[in-house]
């Protein structure tokens, strides 16, 4: 029995060769001429005017919402800001912090929102450049101005008036941060600025730098004089071709996304590029790892959050999105994530929530350092896709 | 007669149609799907929509520029099967003729990993391979490695992460061919003055080909595009083939190029097991 199988296998193996060679001779041949059916893919763009749901938030009190991991205080604790949310506002909220990455997470609802259908989500918070992205892509529904009116009461004056969505018509910071450098002081000793990670010759192969593309190459193209705000592509080829060298020399031990504190505790890094808010945290179990503001300066950021198309409880989520806003429950919020607070106002609330981290610089940046953060410009379409892949190249072997 | 010649050859159809469907569904349907995606014109993207423009030069570009990792993949992934091969098979051996009564709970052993996951038991190499761990500084003082080496970061971690990820795949299959062997016929090459060496190349050897096949198979094919465990336990520089496909979908958006070296990817393998099962010579046996 066994052997009839086997040699029917055999012969189809040895056909199936055949019809492999000949069917891409055939279609190489056709090609020219066929089109194939099913699958063409028109560009994904959508009018959030015409993906809209009716808002059933009135008679459906709940709310649902991505989020990313450790970003908000326990849920379960009374007195926390998400009980008294939902006690206040008679509010259910579904929360689940399921982004872990931009970029994944745009690869997870793009088929959705790309055909203007339902991701089951009313509230996704995700980082400036991707939220630049999917408001102009047309997945995002802007949000009703008389419904938060402490968003533009109480967002901090650096977090306004960004080039993507100057106005808040589609987008409220959550948290925001500041991209510096970190290192273990029992490990090595002080590190001052990005050059050092790229070229200091007792750090190589234990560096690792962040895997965003924007993060990393803000600072590669400061440390070749250039402004990220505000390069040109010569200054990009420069900035990429560096990079590139350096990646070569094994002074990078990896490009990593959330997990690089680990291996800096562990001693596996010694220094490492890093946000501010996961520094604090690590700070609090392993004083030996410090936190550095690069001579080349920071880079600020948010992560927003978004009502995407066709979600069925706005009016929810802009009870959300303003109630986070009030200054109480912002620093209440701060004290527990250690992000950059983007509620005005929050500051002088904490002193009644702990004391000690009114004068916590990364949680409460003084405005000289947040003049000079600095911000990766905004790309069109077609070089965001350039560089992006130039960069999947770099790092990617 | 001829009735039920032809009813008979419906039954048969009738019995293909659950796998053919199958198939259809889960395996002709997306391999069109990726096929037509790695066709797309390169400058498409998600706002501009893809164009079929049958640019078969998607695939000479990904060729030129990522043969380094393709090859890499092949190596690790070889070199991983190899090393799964040398240990599985005393494993395998060692259970089949020698466990007696422990036979059962050394095979639960071999599939236990298999209640942690994946990712758990690759994460839990960097903490065996770590910088100050204890590997490292016993190999350090024994100077096998020097003060500055180290294992995480580097190929070796990545191959030890696959093979150990990949051995039970191996297992399992040799486990099932050396223990159907009659071992009388081992017992009796000894009556016929082979020692045992000899013996294990003349019997048991050949008659656990077909385990050797499928497990070898079982290993190289998830091995090759294996991403997990260079993500984890490499270094930017043994990045395999599933890390660049990985990036260039979901980070570069580079649809049309993820799809051309998927494409190329399966084939290559395809290829390569063809020519392994033939030069086998195990057809009958399979």
């Amino acid at each position: 029995m066994s052997s009839v199988v086997g040699s029917g296998r055999g012969a189809v193996t040895r056909r199936r060769l055949l019809q492999t060679g000949g069917g891409l001779a055939v279609a190489g041949i056709g090609a020219g001429a066929l089109k194939l059916p099913f699958f063409d893919a028109p560009g994904a763009q959508q009018d959030p005017a015409s993906c809209v749901a009716g808002d059933v938030s009135s008679s459906d009190s709940s709310l649902i919402i991505s989020n990313w991991t450790g970003y908000i205080d326990p849920r379960k604790k009374e007195k926390g800001t998400f009980q008294q949310f939902e006690d206040s506002r008679q509010i259910t909220v579904s929360y689940t912090d399921d982004v872990n990455d931009n970029a994944e997470f745009y690869a997870k609802v793009r088929n959705q929102l790309g055909a203007c259908e339902p991701i089951d989500r009313d509230l996704i918070v995700l980082t400036d450049w991707m939220a630049a992205r999917m408001i102009s892509l047309g997945w995002i529904q802007p949000l009703d101005k008389a419904k938060v009116p402490n968003l533009h009461a109480n967002l901090i004056a650096p977090l306004r008036g960004r080039q993507w969505d100057a106005d808040l018509s589609y987008h409220a910071p959550w948290q925001s941060g500041l991209t510096g450098i970190a290192y273990n002081a029992a490990q090595v000793g002080e590190v001052r600025s990005f050059d050092e990670l790229l070229h200091r010759a007792d750090l190589k192969g234990r560096v690792t730098l962040l895997s965003e593309m924007r993060d990393t190459m803000a600072f590669v193209l400061k440390v070749q004089g250039a402004d990220p705000d505000d390069f040109t592509p010569e200054e990009w080829e420069n900035a990429i071709e560096e990079l590139r060298k350096v990646v070569s020399d094994g002074q990078i031990r990896s490009f990593v996304g959330n997990d690089y504190l680990n291996d800096l505790a562990a001693g596996n890094v010694v220094a490492c590029e890093a946000w501010s808010g996961d520094v604090i945290q690590a700070t609090f179990e392993n004083p030996d790892i410090k936190w550095v503001v690069p001579e080349e300066g920071l880079a600020l950021w948010s992560d927003n959050m978004l009502v995407p198309n066709l979600a069925t409880h706005q009016a929810n989520a802009e009870a959300w999105i303003d109630y986070y806003y009030e200054p109480e429950v912002a620093a209440k919020l701060a004290a527990w994530v250690n992000y950059i607070c983007p509620v005005d106002g929050a500051r002088q609330a904490m002193e009644k929530v702990d004391a000690s981290l009114v004068d916590n610089p990364l949680i409460f940046p003084d405005e000289q350092v947040l003049a000079e953060t600095f911000d990766f410009m905004p790309l069109d379409d077609r070089q965001s896709q350039e560089y992006e892949r130039e960069w999947a190249n770099v790092t990617g072997g | 007669m001829a009735e039920t010649t032809r009813r008979k050859g419906r039954v048969g159809y009738l019995l293909i149609l659950p796998g053919g469907l199958w198939l259809l569904l889960f395996f002709a349907f997306p391999f069109y799907s990726l096929v037509a995606t790695s066709l797309y014109d390169p400058s498409g993207s998600d706002f501009r929509g893809y164009e079929m423009s049958y640019a078969f030069g998607n695939y000479v570009d990904v060729i030129r520029d990522y043969w380094q990792p393709m090859l890499r993949s092949l190596l690790y992934g070889a070199t991983a099967t190899f090393f799964c091969l040398v240990l599985g098979y005393v494993l395998a051996y060692a259970i089949a003729f020698k466990s007696g009564r422990w036979k059962v709970l050394l095979l639960v052993l071999v599939i236990a990993p298999f209640f942690t996951s994946f990712l758990i038991r690759t994460l839990s190499w960097k903490l065996l391979l770590a910088d100050d761990g204890f590997v490292v500084d016993t190999l350090q003082f024994v100077h096998i490695l020097g003060a500055d080496d180290r294992l995480l970061a580097t190929p070796f971690a990545v191959v030890a992460g696959l093979t150990y990820n990949f051995l039970p795949f191996m297992v399992l299959p040799l486990f099932a061919s050396l223990d159907k062997i009659d071992y009388r016929l081992i017992e009796a090459s000894g009556d016929l003055y082979a020692n045992p060496v000899r013996a294990f190349f003349k019997v048991t050897w050949p008659l656990s080909l077909p385990g050797v096949v499928s497990g070898t198979l079982l290993t190289f094919i998830p091995a090759v595009g294996d991403f997990i465990n260079a993500e984890i336990l490499g270094n930017t520089n043994t990045r395999m083939i599933g890390n660049v496909i990985q990036s260039l979908f979901t980070d570069a958006n580079d649809y049309p190029a993820a799809g051309a070296l998927s494409v190329i990817l399966m084939l290559m393998i395809l290829a390569m097991v063809i020519v392994y099962v033939r030069r086998a010579g195990t057809e009958e046996l399979l």
